[in-house]
């Protein structure tokens, strides 16, 4: 498989090369290639069983490749190998994830969710003497602001309505200013007029962070798309604009064509 | 630093505070017998192993109410520090005038000659007050370490933690394990040069309890409301998220179990001189299973619902063991249902219960007696 040259030139934070995974013979994901540009909003879209949440998982350490690299350009030029970090050191280096169901803590307020997922010292003996500064606070309120939650600050998290917490998690990955977001199906179970404000919110977003996105909701990916890559069978079919890619014969067989032929 | 949630918790605390430690030891004290306000050191002992039995009930709350871990090896930590302070007193016994020997009783029946070795430190008392904090505490490290780095939780973590209270009950009912098979060990006569039934000697244990319990609440009150404190309850809430914002849930964990299993391990060497035994029968599942039900009722992740729950149950048996003997476990079993299935909340959950109770029956009258007026 030869890579694409272009996108050796310009300014890339991610380089997923050759990776293979398989699950019990099950090949989940197959030689795939992948390169996420600095500050784009990037999506990822594929039927069920693509490999799309598999791929989240490499990057962020969850679970191995058996073949290929998984490389994290940072800034300073230093290259990191995230085949080899742990889990929790991952997001350490900048790189976050949201998940799929929505994962706050329920119990705490919206003010201490995003507390707890600022970019501080980590360690059980420093939070057991951590005080609370006004940069902490000035942190948190801009984090409210920016997915426009500031009015619940006070909020117990497990209280608000389910696109809330998705606008929530997105906020605490925005507290540890992440050089990657990686955003699994942002929109699901949204109304419309939720997914359209969190399309905003991506948006908004771009250019200040690199966002991988995967989504199900062609009407969200429609709003949200700059690049668009297709994943099929564990490999990149496509790649390219999302009128590129929603015109292209392959897709519309594996993906569009067998959506639009249940509609 | 705020350790209270609010005044009213200030006042209840200094309240509780001053009647364990001032009231009730100089009822005992200064009153003489018969006096109707005396209090018998006979109930100040029971008293002071309730207290015990709460400060175990908390240590298990901070394990399961805060952070989600349902530990079934609470009552063998507890036996581990009661065991250890055990052996401090049974090398104060004295000469026994059968054999002749100052060794344990039942060293003698099986031959020893000597103190083995791992016995001798606790003829120190420093020694022995420090042993009952690390030997529960290095236990729970160890097999915290091997459980949670292999990432084992919920159901199969409770599971494991039932298999070792049995392993190490076992052990311990081994004559060959010097720590007195299934007799344990009995018959202690002093305590830092004190007779044990003096009175004093129990009222000064009963004060001890409580001090204990009142540290241990100020503690965890203190911990809880810290950052560590509410990534803890994050963890509970949602593992994956805490771990992905950068925390290794592994050594909050393992943070948590270990000091978890040195509370309740403290709770134990308080009990021991005041229920004057401890024998393998203390480490079983059942006992750690009669933990998780105080919690339970009491009302599990709020501070003072463990304390509760424990002086409930354990009152309540005292009462029902004596009327109705071959009842208890059938009334403690329905009790433990009935709270699952009523009482999510525990005792302490119940006035917020309640509360909803009363403005859900308010609002259906008033939403069903709207249409009449206007009509």
């Amino acid at each position: 498989m030869t890579h694409d040259p272009l996108y050796r030139d310009t300014n890339l934070v991610l380089s997923v090369e050759g990776v293979d995974k398989s699950f019990d013979g099950f090949k989940a994901i197959n030689d795939l290639n992948f390169y996420l540009k600095e500050g784009e909003l990037h999506t990822v879209i594929g039927p069920n069983g693509a490999g799309k949440s598999t791929f989240m998982d490499l990057i962020t350490a969850r679970t191995r490749p058996d073949k290929g690299s998984i490389i994290f350009h940072q800034k300073d030029g230093h290259d990191i190998d995230l085949t080899k970090v742990r889990e929790y050191h991952v997001s350490r280096l900048g790189i976050s994830r949201k998940f799929q169901n929505p994962a706050v803590y329920r119990s705490h307020s919206v003010y201490d969710n995003i507390l707890l997922s600022l970019d501080e010292d980590r360690s059980p003996w420093k939070n057991l003497f951590f005080r609370e500064e006004k940069k902490h606070r000035d942190k948190i309120m801009d984090v409210l602001e920016t997915i426009r939650m500031d009015r619940f600050k006070d909020t117990i998290a497990g209280s608000l309505s389910h696109g809330q917490k998705q606008w929530l998690e997105i906020g605490m990955l925005l507290a540890q200013d992440p050089k990657i977001m990686l955003v699994d199906e942002p929109a699901a179970g949204m109304s419309d007029e939720e997914t359209e404000r969190t399309g905003e919110l991506l948006l908004s977003l771009e250019g200040k962070h690199s966002i991988m996105v995967i989504e199900h909701d062609m009407e969200f990916v429609r709003q949200i798309a700059r690049r668009v890559t297709v994943l099929h069978q564990g490999h990149v079919l496509k790649e390219g604009s999302f009128e590129a890619v929603k015109a292209d014969e392959q897709v519309i067989e594996v993906y569009l064509g067998r959506q639009s032929r249940k509609h | 630093m705020q350790i209270f949630d609010n005044k009213k918790e200030v006042g209840g605390y200094l309240l509780v505070a001053s009647v364990l430690l001032l009231v009730l030891p100089m009822l005992n004290t200064f009153l003489a017998e018969g006096d109707f306000l005396h209090v018998s050191s006979f109930q100040l002992s029971l008293w002071g192993k309730y207290i015990c039995y709460a400060v175990l009930a908390m240590s298990l709350n901070f394990l399961w109410g805060y952070t989600g871990l349902l530990c079934l090896c609470q009552s063998l930590f507890f036996a581990l520090g009661g065991y250890a302070f055990g052996m401090y007193l049974m090398l104060n016994v004295g000469v026994d005038p059968v054999y002749n020997s100052a060794l344990p009783d039942f060293m003698d029946f099986m031959g020893f000659t000597e103190l083995p070795v791992h016995w001798k430190p606790f003829h120190s008392f420093l020694f022995t007050a420090g042993a009952v904090l690390w030997v529960p505490g290095l236990v729970a490290f160890i097999f915290g370490f091997l459980a949670f780095r292999s990432r084992i939780k919920g159901v199969y973590f409770s599971i494991l933690t039932q298999a070792l209270t049995y392993a190490a009950a076992l052990l311990f009912y081994r004559n060959e394990f010097t720590f007195g098979g299934n007799n344990g060990f009995t018959d202690f006569k002093k305590i830092l040069g004190a007779e044990m039934n003096d009175p004093s000697t129990q009222r000064w244990l009963f004060i001890g309890s409580a001090a204990l319990m009142l540290l241990v609440y100020v503690f965890l009150s203190w911990i809880i409301k810290t950052k560590f404190g509410k990534v803890q309850q994050a963890i509970r809430d949602s593992e994956a998220r805490v771990r992905f914002s950068g925390y290794s849930t592994t050594s909050y964990k393992l943070l948590i179990f270990t000091v978890s299993a040195m509370i309740a391990g403290a709770a134990g060497a308080f009990y021991v001189p005041q229920v004057g035994i401890i024998n393998p029968g203390e480490m079983t599942a059942a006992k750690s299973l009669d933990v998780v039900v105080w919690v339970a009722l009491g009302g599990r992740g709020t501070k003072f619902g463990p304390v509760i729950g424990a002086l409930i149950v354990n009152v309540l048996k005292s009462f029902a063991t004596r009327a109705y003997p071959d009842s208890w476990l059938i009334i403690l079993g329905l009790i433990f249902i009935f709270v699952v299935l009523f009482m999510p909340n525990g005792v302490v959950g119940l006035p917020a219960q309640i509360k909803g109770w009363i403005a859900y029956y308010k609002s259906k009258t008033a939403s069903t007696a709207l249409p009449k007026g206007v009509a």
